[in-house]
């Protein structure tokens, strides 16, 4: 699938790097594809130089999103993968940020950031200063909670069912008492508490 | 009986009333479209503002089919996730299990048999027709013909009967996997999609004769919701919506996966932008995948072997294996209850799905489930155009627009 070759990316990096002036922070190749770090405050410029200048030319942002680290200072990466129709390439671009600091929107330089940003306001929490409307997009009206925070548990907090008596939908806890998560990791490799029968071995 | 009604206020009186609300030109109202509305292709809620009949914006309110898809595969093993794919866009469902397994391929380094990619091509190429076939006469419907979509579901209902006969269901197939597709064509089955592709083009051409020069049709879609190339390039628009309008990109050629690179097909463009132009392409593109899947059908009778990889690290081993070798039930069990890991990292793999790129962010840290799992759904970023391509619009104009984005609100809500 990959047509590109990992010279032509690394000159691609080092191209943009020294162009970005500050904005970008590291760069890595893996998988035949182009990841760029770059600084959350950053982002538009560094955007709008991949958007407009000749030697980029990515015309698309063909999706934003997050990913959610929660053991980091900076839990979330947002993660903007561009694409340039002129030069066939591919581009992924992620700063990173936490649940406070808004990382600058990007609705400005490619339009259709607008409900990517609200998706990922919505599932992670994540701000975005400037955006012309963050409102929740996917989950119901009046939901609380960030869905696809690692912390936010896979049942949620609340359920649905039409009460016959009040005619509406009314909202209760969860009342499931157990999910069905099942430890397929192997016993064999890697177990971090001792098996029943273990200390025999030891005598 | 008369004399216990009230008495009818007379009309003096009523103009006395109508004469306390000073009258005013306004006629400007919201309208609510939707969610259950024949013509939202699903559910979706468009908040309309409208000045008499003239849209003046337009806030689609999308989730109403919100799953948590993306939630529900971080906890799932790889293998286990397959199934989640056949749901997002439910009209073409192998093109999503594609984009999934060749992400899975590229971190795991997988080559996959030349079988295989026929195969998978051949049922991309009916997932296109399926969608396509279901898209076009249901914007006919929208805008007021009801003989296009019963014409088209015998369509595909013949192609369903493919879907099932290769992997046993007409919907949800779970078919294509990391390393292959479950299990090979029978040579019957091989035989009746030939036989289906040259019977086609009859049914297209009866669908051109009752559509493509229907003068109704051409009203209502001709010159309605024009999207330049430079708006087509700004919304992150793909597949038709970007050769509606005139730009040549198709990642089946572009950015060749599996081996699009050894069939020859066209790919239609459109000159306008608007609704019909759009139609067109999907019509021709109709035309094109029976051309690649004839040329599949061909290659697949001199290219025996297997369907799947041979790394029984990945792929499950042979049932016949399993009975005589202590290894293979055990490569068994490992898969079926642990499941593979795949190396730390990340990928983005894209398929040119019917909608347009359907791609798949995948996030590995190494376990047996992805960490996290992006779906780049098409109709995502279409649909959030509605705004700005209704402008000026009529209100009728609405459903002709939406049917012409080929929005499936499964793959838009995920």
């Amino acid at each position: 699938m990959s047509i590109v070759t990992t010279e032509r990316l690394a000159a691609l990096a080092e191209q943009i790097t020294a162009k970005a002036a500050g904005a970008v922070t590291g760069s890595t190749i893996a998988f035949g594809e182009l990841n760029i770090e770059a600084r959350a405050d950053q982002i538009v410029p560094l955007l709008t130089l991949l958007k407009d200048d000749a030697d980029f030319q990515f015309q698309q942002l063909i999706e934003l999103c997050g990913v959610d680290y929660p053991e980091r200072p900076l839990r979330f990466d947002v993660v903007y993968l561009l694409l340039s129709l002129t030069k066939n390439l591919r581009l992924r671009v992620k700063v990173q940020t936490d649940e406070d600091a808004a990382v600058p929107s990007v609705t400005g330089v490619y339009p259709n950031a607008d409900w990517c940003e609200r998706e990922t306001f919505d599932m992670y929490g994540v701000f975005f200063s400037g955006h012309p409307d963050l409102r929740r997009i996917l989950t119901d009206y009046g939901f609380h909670g960030h869905p696809l925070r690692k912390d936010f548990p896979m049942t949620g907090y609340v359920e649905v069912r039409y009460d016959d008596s009040l005619k509406r939908v009314v909202y209760e806890p969860v009342k499931i008492t157990e999910y069905r998560a099942f430890d397929f990791l192997s016993p064999w490799e890697g177990a971090q508490y001792a098996l029943p029968g273990d200390e025999k071995a030891k005598v | 009986m008369a004399d216990d009604m009230t008495p009818l206020p007379t009309v003096a009186s009523a103009e006395a009333d109508v004469a306390l609300v000073t009258e005013t030109k306004v006629r400007k109202f919201n309208i609510n479209f939707g969610p259950q509305h024949p013509a939202a292709h699903g559910v979706l809620r468009l908040v309309l503002e409208l000045d008499g009949e003239v849209v003046e914006r337009v806030d689609p309110h999308i989730g109403l089919l919100h799953r948590g898809t993306e939630k529900l595969i971080e906890a799932r093993t790889y293998l286990q996730n397959t199934p989640y794919f056949d749901r997002l866009d439910y009209v073409a469902p192998m093109n999503q299990e594609h984009a999934f397994v060749l992400a899975i391929e590229k971190m795991l380094g997988l080559a996959v048999p030349k079988r295989a990619q026929l195969i998978r091509v051949l049922f991309s190429e009916i997932g296109r027709i399926l969608s396509h076939l279901l898209n076009v006469t249901t914007q006919a419907m929208d805008v007021g013909a009801l003989t296009p979509p019963l014409w088209g579901f015998e369509q595909r209902e013949k192609l369903m009967v493919f879907y099932e006969r290769a992997c046993g269901a007409r919907l949800h197939a779970n078919y294509f996997r990391p390393g292959g597709v479950h299990q090979d064509l029978p040579e019957a089955l091989i035989a009746d999609i030939d036989a289906w592709c040259v019977a086609f083009p009859n049914y297209m051409r009866d669908m051109d004769d009752l559509i493509t020069g229907n003068r109704i049709f051409k009203q209502r879609n001709v010159d309605i919701g024009v999207v330049t190339r430079q708006e087509a390039l700004d919304w992150g628009f793909s597949g038709v919506m970007v050769r509606g309008s005139g730009i040549a990109w198709d990642l089946r050629r572009n950015q060749p996966y599996e081996c699009y690179d050894e069939l020859e097909f066209d790919i239609p463009l459109g000159k306008n932008g608007d609704c019909y132009d759009r139609y067109l392409c999907r019509m021709e593109e109709m035309r094109q995948s029976v051309r690649i899947m004839r040329q599949c059908v061909a290659k697949l009778a001199e290219t025996p072997g297997p369907v799947m990889t041979e790394d029984y690290k990945v792929v499950p081993p042979r049932r016949a294996d399993m009975k005589r070798s202590m290894e293979a039930l055990i490569h068994h069990f490992k898969l079926y209850t642990e499941g593979f890991h795949v190396p730390a990292g990340e990928v983005y793999a894209c398929v040119e799905a019917p909608k347009g790129e359907f791609g798949v962010f995948l996030v590995a840290d190494g376990s047996n489930k992805p960490y996290r799992c992006k779906i780049r759904a098409p109709g995502f970023h279409h649909l959030q155009s509605m705004d700005w391509m209704n402008r000026g619009h009529m209100l009728a104009d609405v459903s002709a627009i939406l049917g012409s984005l080929d929005i499936v609100f499964g793959e838009v809500d995920r």
